[in-house]
């Protein structure tokens, strides 16, 4: 029961051509499926129309936990279970316990910013991630146009969209679901 | 469109393409380890073995083995511990405050930073494990764990506390910064890659496929990083200083410490990724990617915190002076002109001295040169912290108890051991990682070869 999509692929050999095509082709209607670069180009998210990453968020949301949790942990610790006096000051010294308070912040949100990222980008060590072209990590940029959810353009015209934008192959590919 | 000053000389020299990028740092990763490599490899790890036989010494019989005694309860150990802590902060200082301030001359050299920064930071863990004497209890005494005494929570207040957790925050989320980084890199070598090899670099990759919306958040995740573990790197080196700094010993308890041990961690650290990369730039022929330009830069940084440690030993002098304080006064006399003047005055040459040369435009611009300073700087600051450290605690407030420090072979041992470990990961890490961040340099050839055009 494979579902098989049909691919128009452009191959970009150059990261500014890449972008002009970009809109190009967005402006002429047809909806790009995902573009794959071998390194990241400023400003391919605008064009394609992505929203900005939320990431910062995830990434405040997770040090602000981290911050409480030390705090907590601290207070509880020397102040609520076994309080003690430390070098002559109180059982909870606040300065004292900027630190180790600083350092939890920046842990939670480093990895809590880092798994939100491969979650939601779905990274795993078992993944078999069905490269649309094997050069897309070396040195090609490609286009993937799917044809399914472009009914309405024509395959030909799609194709000649794409060289007429500075695409230097442009390529048919099936893929199976 | 990126705007680079025309003044600039081209990053990558030699009019690479993308594709020549690949192929330069893949044949690397997939070619048969040279000679050369098994070699220093070879020494590497033998030296690790040989080091290992006094950590073993040190476990089975204690800590007594080294040559500690009751005034001098701090010696090497702390000494390599911060030592090698400091090397590391270069690595973070090149991959997150560089990418801050959009130095794009670090692209080509800080994944091999960063991952010196990891192997450092290993080497700097194993004094104090060690130093615990029984470090299979040390979770209970380091960490914040429940146990049978009540539970007796460790101490919050404690520097050495702290610094627990800004050494284990330091080393994870330096990993987690460096992996993230390597994860495009290893999808380039899955994808020339077959049967065996393909399965492992697939894994590593954890199926990255350049998509664009992987790259925006990729992007954003490394800026964020690098914001988070700017301060962090800054924070260790305070931290580490506050060991010293918070106790009441002569010569150690100035608040100037915090700023002068972060300067003197990155002065090292450059000191150690200089003779690091031109080791790797020969073996590995990357004269096109790390060019005498970058090399250059690293000089500069190298004069600047070399500077900032040179007015800081100053001022220390000053302070000691001006505070009338006569066991402040005598500690730095004691630097000066005690027991140990050859540590002192090691430590004057090699770091206050021997950096200023690089204002000189044909020494900072000489492998040679450089190559031998990095090395000298490295030893400087070796005997920064061993002056630091050992001449302030062997003769404090009570004369009767003054005392010297002699290192036994364990010492020494333990030390070597830590040298082996790093050069065998270093080693390691170099043949079967790419060593140059290929996705990030790529990102720039096309700036870097329409310069070469014009």
């Amino acid at each position: 029961m494979s579902d098989t999509k049909k691919f128009v692929l452009g191959v970009f050999d150059d990261e500014d051509v890449l972008l002009k095509a970009v809109g190009k082709v967005r402006g002429a209607g047809v909806k790009i499926d995902e573009v794959y670069s071998p390194f990241p180009v400023h400003g391919l998210d605008e064009e394609l129309g992505y929203k900005r990453s939320r990431l910062p968020i995830a990434a405040f949301m997770f040090g602000a936990l981290g911050t409480t949790l030390a705090l907590v942990m601290q207070i509880w610790m020397l102040g609520v279970d076994w309080p003690m006096i430390i070098g002559g000051k109180d059982y909870v010294s606040l300065p004292d316990f900027v630190p180790v308070t600083f350092e939890l912040t920046v842990l939670l949100a480093a990895f809590g910013m880092v798994g939100t990222f491969l979650v939601s980008s779905d990274l795993k060590p078992w993944k078999d991630p069905k490269m649309l072209d094997l050069r897309i990590t070396d040195d090609k940029h490609v286009m993937a146009i799917d044809l399914g959810r472009n009914s309405a353009m024509e395959a030909k015209s799609i194709n000649s969209l794409l060289q007429e934008s500075g695409a230097v192959e442009v390529n048919d590919k099936d893929v199976d679901e | 469109m990126q705007v680079t000053s025309s003044v600039r000389k081209p990053l990558i020299t030699g009019g690479k393409t993308v594709h020549d990028v690949t192929e330069d740092i893949c044949r690397q990763v997939e070619g048969k380890p040279s000679k050369l490599w098994l070699m220093a490899f070879g020494i590497s790890v033998v030296t690790l073995l040989i080091g290992f036989v006094a950590v073993a010494a040190t476990l089975w019989e204690g800590i007594g083995m080294w040559g500690l005694n009751k005034t001098v309860g701090w010696a090497w150990d702390i000494t390599n511990f911060v030592w090698w802590v400091g090397i590391g902060h270069a690595g973070t200082l090149i991959s997150a405050i560089l990418l801050l301030f959009r130095q794009k001359w670090r692209m080509s050299i800080n994944r091999a930073a960063e991952a010196m920064t990891i192997f450092a930071v290993i080497c700097a863990a194993q004094f104090p494990i060690l130093h615990m004497g029984r470090p299979w209890l040390g979770a209970y005494w380091a960490l914040p764990l429940p146990n049978t005494f009540g539970s007796l929570w460790v101490n919050f207040n404690s520097p050495l506390l702290w610094d627990v957790f800004a050494i284990s925050t330091y080393f994870s989320v330096s990993l987690v910064f460096w992996y993230i980084g390597l994860v495009p890199d290893f999808a380039t070598i899955r994808d020339r890659a077959t049967g065996i090899r393909r399965k492992i670099y697939g894994a590593l990759s954890l199926g990255w496929d350049g998509a664009a919306k992987t790259w925006g958040r990729f992007e954003s995740v490394s800026l964020i990083l690098a914001g988070l573990a700017t301060p962090l790197v800054l924070s260790v080196h305070t931290i580490v200083s506050f060991d010293f700094a918070t106790s009441v010993i002569p010569g150690w308890h100035t608040t100037i410490f915090p700023p002068y041990f972060v300067a003197g961690a990155i002065f090292s650290g450059f000191a150690m990724v200089l003779t690091l990369m031109i080791v790797t730039r020969a073996v590995f022929k990357l004269q096109d990617y790390i060019t005498i330009e970058h090399i250059e830069m690293m000089n500069i940084v190298i004069i600047v915190t070399g500077s900032i440690v040179g007015i800081a030993y100053i001022t220390e002098f000053f302070i000691a002076w001006y505070s009338g304080v006569p066991a402040e006064q005598y500690a730095f006399y004691n630097r000066m002109q005690g027991p140990y003047w050859w540590a002192y005055w090691s430590m004057m040459t090699c770091n206050v001295i021997s950096p200023q040369l690089f204002w000189f435009k044909k020494i900072r611009t000489s492998i040679a040169a450089t190559f031998i300073l990095s090395i000298i700087v490295n030893i400087g600051m070796w005997f920064e912290r061993f002056v630091i450290i050992v001449t302030s605690l062997h003769r404090d407030y009570l004369p009767s108890s003054w005392a010297m420090f002699y290192p036994t072979m364990y010492d020494v041992g333990v030390y070597v051991f830590t040298f082996g470990l790093f050069f065998s990961a270093f080693f390691l890490f170099a043949k079967f990682f790419p060593v140059i961040n290929m996705a990030e340099v790529k990102s720039i050839i096309k700036s870097s070869s329409e310069k070469t055009a014009s």
